[in-house]
Formats: structure tokens, sequence, C-alpha cells
């Protein structure tokens, strides 16, 4: 078992070497002069020099590569153009943010998925399962920008229902504690014996969870069908319904367990894809976050604060998939002692 | 896990139910005969940077120090003119090399202390003063774009409330750079305790205290009820980040915010029908342009040049690429800047008068050229491509074959300033409200050797004598005279041909009462009152 994770941790190191090299050479091979174009119309021969020097874009190139590689190494992402502060607590800062959307959003995908998934399973061929499944198809589909702002124009402007964006009330003048909204909500509940702010929290994830989970729901939904379809025609389900056990319990307690090992692969793949879906719903909802972060630097041809905003979502989605490795040999015992 | 699910399940269908009851903001109650109170949220589409401005270049940075700081002048409400502030009044030296500024007595920083000349010369002293305590905050980007360091040589406190600014060459724009937001007077006692956390932290004479700053959310202001300008009346202000053009006017429309930002154009028409929603719109200080290179065949030719201008329908242009956005030019200078010659009247549309004068020049056939169009949106041309195209069109009319050409942005610019265009595309946003931020900047004769502003490398002695002259005299209706002949000579020799200035708008919820926009681009809010 030990053996086995420090071999996928191993692993770790070439990919991220490959993650920096490719982010290094995007912007080295970006068309044109990076400070040039930073600057725009009012720049001045002096003022590029001093941004060409200060990107060390004066050195040549494998010089560059080497600084950058040293750098990352030492977990050193640099300094944002914009705002001259550390990218590494730029990432901090917003860090809780995205990872409490895309907490809930797979929670939500996870859970709505893997029902619908076993629904139409078992009413295999029935209205229920292409409608489940019709539906599943468009979940997929869907592009998520489109779809936030569909859901902002029925929930929060025709019925009136819920915030259009943000992560909490503005007029509250709320100071976070953990920068995790729904947890700062419990915290203030317990303290100031108000709910608002938790209510207020929930209310402002709704939205931003669903517009984010929709696609993983879906492939959930059709992952979990394929797989739970595949276990009921084995023996051990027609033995079991044979003894007589109640159908629910060898659906859920049998067929479902076994079914779940493609299941958590795609959980844990869809987790780290979710990182990059939080940019568009970030975006549209006006969530404080990674995702929203890389966009804006992106427009600002803040170039190190998107390299360094990719590198930190690559690392964490191989390491995602690492957890999920290892809880992969927990669930199946066969891969443990392969 | 059957039960787990099941749990799970109820919470999911539970909370959203249980939530829907206890939605809606409260409303403000306040004195309903006054136009004191409220609480206005101003939706824009990105954070500030930091909140001290001497620090920052962008706009969004500037919104948020507005409210907080003051100058020692500052711009007229919708005009670029500049107008007392900090400073109640000021001379001009007769060789135009000495400024004293008499400041306004009795005004005090959001902090208590109070606001005198040695706090100006803080300021500005921590900006270009290397062995400044708080120059190591900087880097002070704007003093350098605005050239201050080749015009300040001092800042000198005479008394506690006369300041001098010695400078080291005759420059009239001076006092409008000292509207501008980088010039704010910034707290020192606030400076020396915070040092670098100033900046998130700001302390200064304006219409609003800061209160609080949550990154990449919102900003929230309180009324400074002690404002040296007449009374504010907002309670509270606060700034909203909404980065998503139609997420904006979605608040909008349900009401979380009260005016927002940069609306996408395509959203216009409808928040023009919309109930309980104003448009407030103005010129943005910017100008598109097509710029003739005069040092090459054929637009070496005046008759040329003008040829262009009437073969253009600027008209057509705006209305295919601009729509909302943008309204015909016809100056360099957008029309909201002072001194904008509005008796020059438009080459305007005229194909027949375009090949005559074509033919006088030698092009009875026409030619080929080459029309260069940026590769990225600007304000001041949302699309240059579409904008070539309609032009390339416009042109085959009178015999002129275009070929668009376009490179990545940062070569376009590095080509065009060394002049290997024939025709480039490109246009200039205003910094300080001054034409000579225009004029001299994009015209001059010095500003057309590489990498040159002048792309049309137009070199014309009489016109770029008028501009130093008006750079010299510090009286205003005198430079005013000056700036409209320098526009004569500029529609005559026809070194560009002028397309379009931006329109910003603002879509507000009605209740929202004098709200105006500044041509400089700020968003001014201590005016402001909402109608309960």
């Amino acid at each position: 078992m030990i053996k086995h994770i420090l071999k996928r941790l191993a692993l770790l190191i070439p990919t991220l070497f490959g993650v920096i090299t490719l982010v290094f050479l995007m912007i080295a091979l970006a068309p044109g002069d990076p400070a040039r174009v930073m600057l725009g119309e009012r720049a001045n021969a002096e003022q590029i020099a001093q941004l060409r020097a200060e990107l060390g874009l004066d050195k040549p190139l494998i010089q560059q590569y080497g600084l950058y590689l040293s750098r990352v190494v030492r977990l050193d992402l640099g300094k944002s153009i914009a705002t001259g502060q550390q990218i590494a607590r730029e990432i901090a800062d917003r860090f809780p943010a995205t990872i409490e959307l895309a907490w809930y959003a797979m929670i939500f995908a996870t859970i709505v998925g893997m029902l619908l998934g076993v629904t139409s399973a078992i009413r295999r061929n029935t209205w229920v399962d292409y409608t489940t499944m019709g539906g599943a198809l468009v979940g997929v589909s869907m592009p998520v920008f489109w779809l936030g702002l569909v859901l902002i124009m029925v929930f929060s402007v025709w019925l009136n229902l819920l915030p259009t964006g943000g992560r909490m009330n503005i007029r509250y003048y709320f100071t976070p504690i953990t920068n995790f909204y729904v947890l700062d909500g419990i915290i203030l509940w317990i303290k100031e014996g108000t709910p608002k702010y938790l209510w207020s929290a929930i209310q402002h994830l709704l939205l931003p969870t669903i517009a984010l989970g929709t696609i993983p729901l879906a492939i959930i939904a059709r992952t979990t069908r394929s797989s739970m379809l595949e276990v009921l025609q084995q023996d051990y389900i027609k033995t079991a319904r044979s003894a007589g056990i109640r159908e629910k319990r060898v659906i859920y307690r049998y067929a479902l367990k076994n079914a779940l090992l493609p299941v958590i692969t795609v959980i844990g793949l869809q987790f780290g894809l979710l990182l990059s879906g939080a940019i568009l719903t970030e975006t549209v909802f006006s969530w404080p976050g990674i995702g929203r972060w890389i966009y804006i630097s992106i427009g600002a041809r803040d170039y190190p604060a998107v390299q360094g905003g990719i590198i930190f979502i690559s690392t964490f989605f191989v390491l995602i998939n690492l957890a999920v490795d290892i809880l992969y040999s927990v669930v199946n015992p066969k891969i443990r002692l392969q | 896990m059957k039960k787990a699910i099941l749990i799970l399940c109820v919470l999911l269908l539970v909370v959203p139910a249980a939530l829907f009851a206890g939605g809606s903001t409260e409303a403000v109650a306040s004195g309903a005969d006054s136009k004191m109170g409220g609480v206005l949220v101003f939706g824009r589409s990105g954070d500030s940077v930091s909140l001290d401005p001497g620090r920052e270049t962008d706009g969004e940075s500037f919104y948020a120090s507005t409210a907080v700081f003051d100058t020692l002048v500052e711009f007229v409400p919708g005009e670029t003119a500049v107008q007392p502030a900090l400073a109640k009044s000021w001379d001009v030296s007769a060789n135009g090399l000495e400024y004293v500024f008499h400041l306004r007595e009795g005004v005090k920083f959001h902090d208590g202390t109070p606001f005198n000349a040695e706090a100006v010369v803080f300021s500005f002293e921590r900006q270009f003063k290397q062995d400044h305590p708080y120059y190591n905050l900087g880097p002070w980007k704007y003093w350098g774009y605005m050239d201050m360091d080749n015009i300040v040589k001092e800042v000198v406190a005479v008394d506690d409330l006369t300041v001098k600014f010695i400078l080291k060459k005759v420059e009239a724009p001076f006092i409008a750079n000292l509207a501008m937001d980088f010039a704010s007077i910034v707290s020192p006692t606030a400076v020396a305790k915070l040092g670098e956390e100033f900046k998130n932290n700001p302390v200064g004479t304006g219409a609003f205290k800061f209160v609080s700053w949550t990154k990449d959310s919102d900003i929230v202001f309180d009324r400074n009820a002690d404002y040296w300008g007449g009374p504010v009346y907002l309670d509270r202000l606060i700034l909203k980040v909404i980065p998503d053009a139609t997420s904006r006017w979605l608040a909008l429309q349900k009401g979380e915010v009260d005016l927002i930002d940069f609306p996408s154009s395509e959203d216009i028409p409808a928040m023009r029908s919309t109930k309980g929603i104003q448009l407030i719109q103005q010129a943005g200080l910017n100008v598109g342009y097509l710029a003739l290179n005069t040092q090459k065949k054929p637009f070496d030719n005046k008759l040329v040049r003008q040829a262009m201008n009437y073969a253009i329908d600027q008209k057509e242009i705006v209305e295919g690429a601009y729509g909302e956005a943008g309204q015909v030019a016809k100056n360099p200078l957008p029309p909201n800047m002072w001194s904008y010659n509005d008796d020059i009247e438009d080459y305007g549309y005229d194909a027949a008068k375009a090949k005559e004068l074509l033919a006088k020049a030698g092009y009875a056939n026409g030619f080929k050229m080459e029309l260069w169009a940026m590769p990225v949106a600007r304000p001041y041309n949302p699309d240059a491509r579409k904008v070539a195209e309609i032009m390339q069109a416009q042109l085959a009319k009178v015999g002129i074959q275009a070929e668009i050409v376009s490179y990545e942005w940062g070569t376009y610019l590095d080509k065009t300033d060394q002049g290997e265009h024939q025709a480039a595309m490109l246009g200039w946003t205003g910094d300080n409200g001054d034409p000579d931020n225009f004029l001299w900047v994009l015209l001059s004769e010095p500003a057309a050797i590489p990498p040159a502003g002048n792309i049309a490398f137009w070199k014309n002695r009489e016109f770029t004598d008028l501009l130093a002259k008006a750079k010299a005299t510090a009286d205003q209706a005198q430079r005013d005279t000056l700036y409209r002949q320098a526009q004569v000579i500029f529609h005559e020799e026809a070194p560009w041909v002028p397309i379009a200035h931006s329109v910003v708008t603002v879509p507000a919820k009605d209740a929202v009462k004098d709200f105006v926009l500044y041509p400089t681009g700020k968003r001014v809010f201590k005016h402001v009152w909402l109608e309960k």
C-alpha cells in the first residue's frame, strides 16, 4: 500500500515538471513582446525596457527557463504585475472561495447524479430512464456560461428568489473569519445568535452550485447507470435475489457498492475539472475565487499570475487524482494486491 | 448508506425552500423630505488594485480612491476644465515657473489630523524624492507617465496654508495634472502609521471615509460628515465587483445595485425601454482614427488625404461597428474637451468630391494601398477589423483598392511607431483632460520621431508652433484660442481620417439623482443622492 502511494507520488514529479515547462513556453512563445503588449499605446522605449528587465525577458530563453524553474521549485511563483503582490498570497486569498463552491457543486453532482443513475438503471428502458438520460445529455452539452445566466434570469430576476451573484449580502458588512462563508455563517450563528449570515451564504451558493455542478452531475449519472447495469446482470445479484433478499437491499448494498469503482474515478476527474469550469461560473456569478482571478489576469495580460494560477490548478488536479487512486485501493482490495 | 442519502435529499430540498422565505433586502428608512440618506451600490467590472492612487494606473483603482481623497484642483463635474478644490486659489509667476497654491483652512483628514502645506509637500515628495522615507512604497507609475520628473523641480511649504511648486520648464497643462488621481493628498500621519498597509487602508480628506475592502467583492465607504465641499448625501457607498456585463445588467434589473458600469452595447436598447432605468451617457475622452502616413506615397499629397476624408463615411462605420458605443469624430479632440472647435465643418461623405480630388492629385484611376487594422478591441475602436472592412468597401467606390493588414498587438504597435505603414488605425485615451495631452502627443513634430506617437508622421511647423505657444501660456482663454487655430490647420491638412469617439453609458435606477459622468473617466459620488 505505502509502496503504491510512493510510486504514485514519484510519478507526480515528471507530470508537474511537464506542466511547468508548458506554462513557461506558453508565455515565451506567445507572439509579440509581452512587455509591449502589456503597456499598450502609451509606452515609451524606456518603460518597455524597464518592464522587460523586470520580467527577465532581456535574458536568453534558456536562462529564463532555468531561473523560472529554480524559483518554482522553491515554491516562489513570483509577483503579479497588476498588483505587485506575491502570487502565492493572491492564490491563498482566493482559494477558499473556489474550494467552497467546488465542494458543494461536487456534493450536489455526486448525490443527485448517483441517484439518477441508479434509478435509470433499475427502470431501464422506461420513460424514467429516457427522461433522465435525455436530461443528462442536455446537461453535458450545456455551456456553463449560458446556464449561469439563464439561472440568474429565472431565479433572481423573474422569480426574485435568489441573489444574482457574490458570496454574501453586501449590506450585511460582513468580515470573513475563515473565508469559507458557510463555515463563517455557522460560527457567527453560534457567536452572535443570528443565522442570517449562514442563510445568505447558502442562498448565494445555490445557483453557482447548480451551474457548476450540472455537467459533472450528468456525467456521473451516465457512468453510474452503465456501471449499475453491468453489475446488475452478474450472477451474485441473481443469487441474492433468488435468496429472497429485499430488492432495495440488493441494489444499494450489493450492486451499488461494486458499481462504485468507475464512478469514483469519474468523480475524481470531474472534481479536478471543476476548477476550470469555475473560471466561467465564478465570472458569471461574481464569485471572488481563483477561476475569476485567472480570467481577469488573462485579460490584464498579467503573465506571471496566469502562469502561477495554471501551475496551482494543475498541481491540485494531479493531487486529486492521486487521492482518487488511493481511495480506489481502499474500496477495491484487488487493486492493493496487484 | 440509504439513510445518509435520504437525509441529504431532505436537506437539499428543504434548505432552499426555507431560504426563499427570508430573501429580499431591507429598505432604508430615512427622512423623506431631504436628499439625505441611503446606501448606493455601484456595480463595476473589476476590483481596485490598491487604494493608494499614487501607485496605481487603472481606472478601477481610481474609482475607489476618488471617494476617499481630494486633489488641490479638481475637474468641473462633467467637464475637462479645472476648478479649485483643496486649494482655494493659485497664482502663477510671470515666467510661468512658479505656482503658488493657497490652501483651504480647517480641512481635516479622516483620521482627525489637519490638512496643511506639509501634507501637500509630503504627498508629492513621496513620489519623486528618492530619499523620502516613503518613496520605497512606490513605484509611482503615473508620476512617470505624466513626465512629472521633467516638469516639477520642487514642492515647498511657504507657510502652513501656502504651497509653492517650482517647475523645471514652462508647462501650462501641469495644472490639469494636479486634478488627476495620482496627485491626491494623503494623510502623512496615516502613511507613517500604516506604511505598506496604507494602500489597503486609505486616509484622505474626501467625501467618503474608507470602511472595508473584501477583495474581488466590494469596498464600503461611509459619509464624511465633516466634508469641506458641502453635504454628502449618501450614508454609504458600496463599490461592488460584477465582472460579467450581462450579470451586471441582471443585478441592476433585480435592484441589487443602483447603477452599473460598462454595459454591453447590445443590451443598451433593452435598457432604454426598461421602466425605472435611466441611461446616463457621455462621450469618452478618446479618439479613434486612421493615420495617413504623410511620409509615404500617395499620402504625402494633401489632396489625396482630403479625398480619403471625403471617401470614408464615418456614419456608416459608427453604425456598423460601434453601435451605441460611439459617435462620429471630426476633430482630433473629443467634443467634451475645452477648446474643441465645433466651427469646423465635417468633411462628410462625398464620393464625387473624393474622385475629383484624386484626379487633381494625379490618381484618376485610384491606387492600391495597405489599410492596417488593430487586432484588439479598444474603447475608441471596438472592432478595427470590421471598421477596416467597411472602409475597404467605401474606398473601392472611389477606385482605391485597400488591402487589410493586421499584426499581433505588440508587433502592430512596434511597426506603426516606426512608420512601416501606409495608413494605420489607432487611437488615444486622454489622461488629464488637457488638449495638449492629445494634440502634442499625437500630432506635434517632436512626436513624429520613432518610436512615434504621431504615426501620421505629419510635420507641420505652424501647427507645432501653435501647440508650443499654448504649452507656454498659463492663460486658459489664450490657450483655448491657440488650440482652436491648431484644429483648423489639422482639418485643412488632413493627416488623419478621424473616425469616432466612444460613448460611455452608465445605466442607473431612476432614483439615482445628480450622477454626472466625468470625461476623464472618474466616477464621482459626492453629490449623488437617492430619491426615496
